[in-house]
């Protein structure tokens, strides 16, 4: 990716694909208490030490076990931990996530891994009928300690089915947790917190990140839900984005920078619970606002931010805020329309010009 | 053509069982059917609301299979018809009672109503409003249960207006894919709703026909006989237990009431649920417990006198229970961590 990283982004040497794990759950040791891990890598990582530490924690998708994970998430987790714990599925998304949730009913804490989100919609019953209100319509007897898993957002070029961000269609529901980490770290960390709690959590990743390398603590560590991150300072606007739109809105931040805007780029990490208070603190401090997602506009996470700006930081704001989304149309397969669809650095530029009058 | 359906010596049966385990099923039937009743009343005087669908008629499958799981170790769930499977896990009548009012003292504190009966304790996991959106968990029980080495099976109740859902079929074949401990049990009421079965479903015998496709056992009983039932769930489940083999389970029964309480019943005529009050499971075995001397016409009226008095006394409990604080509207949305 041509991205330029953001300072913690920054390694001393990238992996070697020759000597060095690429997936799995063993990071480079890097001798000083660091490891350099993926994305990829960070995320099979927390689950393995999880799943040693908890053994009611098990391992439920499409081509999870023998074939090591349609993206290789789950690399080598069948060889530790055994096909009891890790279990190739049927291609039967709802019946696999009707039985996490009886299995979370019954004392397990299951992770089921949508091959891609995409898929989840053949789910969708079980997420919001099931999962998302068992706890409130039984008076808080049955909490569903469950984690869904898999890649969101555009893939490379595989058009309308195969490329849709559900980041603002599951943070609508009450009683969903809705997380998507941008890097290592963070994938790391709130895998952590996803595994230790009991709620359900759509754990959001990227396809375009998980070979995107960082050095991370050895040591355990867990990142708390409804945490913001600045990924980047700056004092004329706040660019707030998510995922892989981070890695976009840093390398526009990066740009505007040489035609002196200053952007700070506040990576939400989880869109629900939504860390509204950071993004008033950031928002008072440039009086400038642009939301940058990949859900559609209608009703996406940039309308939820902008509604709420207005309700707390109403006379901090010195433009209206900015929303850069995917445009909303079925991704097209070209490679110019779908470039444009989505919310690019060109699109993000723009929109900050725009909230700066210039 | 019909599936033969599970035989059985009806005298050899009820000595099986003997006196006391005879009258305590009666009595648990009257109790699920009183209760019942007694939420219909106060539907219809609008002291409760929402939908109420009832199991009215159907008392002998959900009693015959219970008296062979053991609630807590043993998982169940079910549909929206869900109040006799809760009585029958042991959940008490007055937190359910109160749960149709909107009480605080509900079964889930006034958030579930008539649909959504739970028991952590019993393992009975609802209560269901989605037609067939329980059976994967029923499913997910009998996983946890394999998985834990619990020696537990669930048993998942739903509907023959159920088995068009996908669901059903994506559980039967995880379930049998992975020899799961699991109880699928079709309730063939004959309508769901107001559609006829056989004008949703293709072929006649859903069991039979359908456990074929996924390689799995099927029984099909009367399950207007509590003596059938009693007998198929008695082989059924421990092949389930012994084997850690699913099965499919077709009880051919009726509902007498409508779909829920708002339903006029025009799909079908009066003469035909006549037909059916007179094969009434409730009224076969007070006549089998009296006709092997083992109750009295004065005992039978003292025991339905004792249940009419209890199921008083939980409308009693509801009544005056308060409702839930407001403050309640927002608490376990999400769960502690």
């Amino acid at each position: 990716m041509s991205t330029p990283l953001a300072p913690s982004l920054a390694v001393r040497r990238p992996l070697n694909p020759k000597t060095d794990p690429i997936n799995g759950h063993k990071g480079v040791d890097l001798g000083d208490g660091s490891q350099l891990v993926s994305v990829r890598m960070a995320i099979c990582q927390a689950l393995y030490e999880e799943m040693n530490r908890d053994p009611s924690i098990y391992v439920m998708g499409e081509e999870v076990a023998q074939y090591n994970g349609a993206y290789k998430v789950t690399k080598g987790l069948l060889d530790v931990f055994g096909p009891e714990r890790v279990i190739d599925s049927p291609i039967t998304e709802s019946g696999f996530t009707g039985m996490a949730v009886g299995a979370a009913m019954t004392g397990l804490r299951p992770v089921i891994e949508f091959m891609s989100w995409n898929f989840s919609f053949v789910a969708f019953d079980q997420i919001i009928s099931n999962a998302s209100k068992m706890n409130y319509m039984t008076g808080g007897m049955f909490p569903i300690p469950l984690v869904m898993r898999g890649p969101n957002g555009a893939g490379p070029r595989v058009s309308s089915q195969h490329s849709h961000a559900v980041e603002a269609i599951y943070s609508h529901f009450p009683g969903l947790i809705v997380v998507s980490p941008s890097t290592p770290y963070d994938a790391k960390g709130l895998m952590k917190t996803a595994l230790r709690q009991n709620n359900p959590v759509c754990f959001l990743e990227n396809e375009m990140l998980y070979n995107l390398e960082q050095e991370i603590p050895i040591a355990d560590y867990a990142i708390p839900f409804g945490q913001a991150d600045l990924k980047r300072e700056g004092s004329d606007c706040t660019i707030v984005a998510v995922s892989r739109s981070v890695h976009w809105s840093l390398e526009a931040a990066a740009e505007l920078a040489k035609e002196g805007i200053e952007c700070e780029v506040l990576d939400l990490r989880t869109v629900k619970p939504l860390d509204i208070d950071a993004i008033v603190r950031s928002v008072r401090k440039t009086n400038r606002c642009v939301v940058v997602e990949e859900c559609y506009r209608t009703g996406g996470i940039g309308a939820e931010v902008a509604a709420q700006l207005m309700e707390f930081a109403f006379d901090d704001l010195d433009a209206p805020v900015g929303r850069v989304t995917t445009t909303e149309n079925p991704m097209p397969y070209a490679a110019n329309l779908e470039h444009e669809t989505l919310p690019k650095p060109h699109r993000i530029i723009a929109a900050v010009r725009a909230a700066c009058y210039r | 053509m019909p599936a033969q359906l599970y035989q059985v010596d009806p005298i050899a049966v009820r000595n099986e069982i003997g006196r006391d385990r005879l009258l305590a099923m009666w009595r648990q039937m009257l109790l699920v059917r009183r209760f019942e009743e007694r939420a219909e009343l106060a539907y219809k005087a609008r002291q409760i609301a929402g939908f109420l669908h009832l199991y009215i008629g159907q008392e002998a499958v959900a009693t015959g299979w219970f008296a062979h799981l053991n609630p807590g170790i043993d998982a169940s769930v079910t549909s929206y018809r869900c109040h006799a499977q809760a009585i029958l896990s042991g959940v008490g009548i007055d937190e359910l009672m109160a749960e149709l009012y909107g009480k605080a003292t509900g079964n889930v504190k006034g958030k579930g109503g008539s649909m959504h009966f739970f028991s952590k304790e019993k393992k009975m996991l609802g209560g269901h409003g989605i037609v067939g959106g329980q059976i994967p968990v029923g499913t997910g029980a009998a996983f946890s249960a394999k998985y834990r080495k619990s020696g537990g099976v669930s048993i998942s109740f739903f509907g023959d207006g159920a088995t068009p859902q996908g669901t059903f079929h994506e559980s039967l074949n995880m379930a049998s894919l992975w020899g799961l401990p699991a109880i699928y049990m079709i309730e063939n009421n004959q309508y769901g709703m107001g559609t006829a079965c056989s004008r949703s479903n293709a072929v006649e015998s859903l069991a039979e026909t359908k456990a074929i496709g996924y390689g799995m056992k099927s029984y099909t009983f009367d399950g207007l006989d509590l003596f059938a039932s009693w007998k198929c769930a008695q082989e059924a489940i421990a092949y389930v237990r012994r084997e850690s083999k699913p099965i499919l389970v077709e009880a051919k029964t009726y509902r007498y009431r409508g779909h829920s309480v708002s339903d006029a019943g025009l799909y079908r005529s009066k003469e035909e649920v006549d037909r059916y009050k007179e094969l009434d499971p409730i009224g076969r075995v007070q006549a089998a417990l009296h006709e092997a001397k083992w109750l009295s016409d004065v005992e039978a009226e003292a025991i339905e006198e004792e249940v009419r008095e209890r199921v008083a006394a939980c409308v009693t409990f509801a009544e005056q229970s308060p409702e839930p604080a407001l403050s309640e509207l927002a608490t376990h949305v999400y769960a502690a961590s």
